[in-house]
């Protein structure tokens, strides 16, 4: 009897427990916190729960999830397959981008079009970020990591694969990770640089009629821009701003819905889980991971901080009663919306009449564009 | 594996002049993204003057 119960358990985790590694139960753990954060704390729940779940999906003893050699025949798992089939040529997020480009009203921008400096100056980051893990890194990989700073989940994808980083798993998971922490990390980087004075500065907003001409040649006008300088970006740029086309146009309401909700989400649910094949033990729980975590944040940081002390050297030269908040500069990391929305919900915390809203999303958008040229510059740079 | 770790951790490559050898990198990026940003800001500019001025001239009529 014991002997049966013995081969019957063989017989059912024998294989399990051969190839169980202790590391598993670590990216478990990590899998865990993602769906926490989610579920409980609504940290982008579209994209940490397939995230987490799928973590916890490749780690499991040969899991059939991810392709793998077993008995020396290679299988095909359908994650991996996923993979090949739409991050690995850039397909999902280059898609995933029309959606954005159909979600993003660049109304509040067109009114005011100097706000699109800011979005310039809050990738300060991504440049320092360069400049600080070239010291650990290959320079295709430094530029891979410093674009997690662009906030921006699909354009770090695309850079990462162009300069083939071997750390693409890394980068992916710390550029959504902390786009999901935009509301935990800007705060205090912003309190840290201004003062209470500065931050209760009021901005007063006068709604300008933007024309839907200007709104549909804007788009275009982006395209042939970004494109002439930046050619290696010209599929990012020109997918976000086909789906603004189509939001602007007035002809396409049906399709510009179907781009917002149900195209995004599709990507969405894929991406997020098929990210997680690269989340596998072997490559993940490597110190150039952590490495690579901490020189993430510090380009969201110095992203932030860029925004911000532009604001505040503009303020220098600017009239009394024509200053700028200098938090609205901080909006300028392509976080949409979240990272203008925390900007206006700081200046109500200052000041419950300080309405920062319109400024801080129309700099956020401008961050978006910015974010997406810079890719592209740093895409010339060592292409 | 701790041990592991921390072995793999000082096999990292560090190397401080590439810092410094980089920093082009960053004057030129962000002078490149201002200056494309400021082109841009240039463009949307005209475009709302040219087509806002064009519907006045069409109401002054």
């Amino acid at each position: 009897m014991v002997e049966f119960v013995k081969n019957f358990i063989d017989l059912l985790f024998g294989d399990m427990m051969s190839n169980f590694d202790v590391r598993m139960l670590v990216m478990w753990a990590i899998g865990g916190i993602l769906i926490f954060l989610a579920i409980k704390k609504e940290m982008e729940p579209t994209l940490l729960l397939p995230m987490g779940f799928g973590a916890i999906l490749v780690n499991l003893p040969i899991s059939g999830a991810i392709t793998q050699v077993i008995n020396g025949e290679v299988q095909e798992g359908a994650l991996s397959v996923l993979f090949d089939a739409g991050i690995a040529n850039e397909l999902f997020p280059l898609i995933l981008f029309i959606g954005i480009g159909a979600m993003i009203d660049f109304g509040p921008l067109l009114s005011n079009p100097k706000l699109m400096i800011f979005g310039a100056a809050a990738q300060f980051g991504i440049f320092f970020t360069l400049c600080l893990a070239s010291m650990f890194f290959p320079i295709n990989d430094a530029a891979s990591i410093a674009i997690i700073g662009a906030a921006d989940g699909p354009t770090s994808i695309v850079v990462a694969n162009k300069l083939n980083s071997e750390y693409l798993g890394a980068i992916m998971v710390a550029a959504y990770s902390y786009m999901a922490l935009v509301p935990i990390i800007q705060p205090p980087v912003i309190k840290l640089l201004t003062t209470k004075k500065e931050r209760m500065i009021r901005m007063p907003y006068t709604q300008t009629e933007v024309k839907k001409i200007t709104r549909i040649l804007f788009p275009i006008v982006i395209t042939v821009v970004a494109g002439l300088v930046a050619p290696a970006s010209v599929s990012l740029v020109g997918f976000l701003m086909f789906g603004n086309l189509i939001r602007e146009c007035g002809v396409l309401n049906s399709l510009s819905e179907t781009a917002q909700k149900v195209l995004a989400n599709l990507i969405t649910i894929f991406l997020g889980i098929t990210i997680a094949t690269k989340m596998h033990y072997e490559s993940f729980l490597a110190p150039d991971t952590l490495l690579i975590l901490g020189l993430g944040l510090f380009a969201f940081i110095f992203d932030t901080a860029g925004g911000v002390m532009f604001a505040k050297l503009l303020n220098i030269f600017l009239p009394k009663g024509k200053k700028i908040n200098p938090m609205i500069g901080a909006a300028g990391i392509s976080a949409f919306p979240m990272s203008g929305r925390i900007v206006h919900k700081m200046g109500l915390a200052e000041d419950p009449q300080n309405f920062l809203l319109m400024h801080s999303i129309g700099v956020n958008v401008s961050g978006q564009i910015a974010s997406v040229i810079a890719g592209g510059l740093i895409l010339n740079f060592f292409m | 594996m701790l041990q592991n770790l921390f072995i793999s951790f000082m096999a990292i490559a560090f190397n401080p002049g590439a810092f410094i050898d980089n920093l082009y990198y960053m004057g030129v990026g962000m002078l490149a993204i201002i200056f494309v940003m400021g082109v841009l800001i240039g463009i949307t500019t005209l475009l709302n003057k040219f087509f806002s001025r064009k519907k006045n001239d069409k109401d002054d009529k």
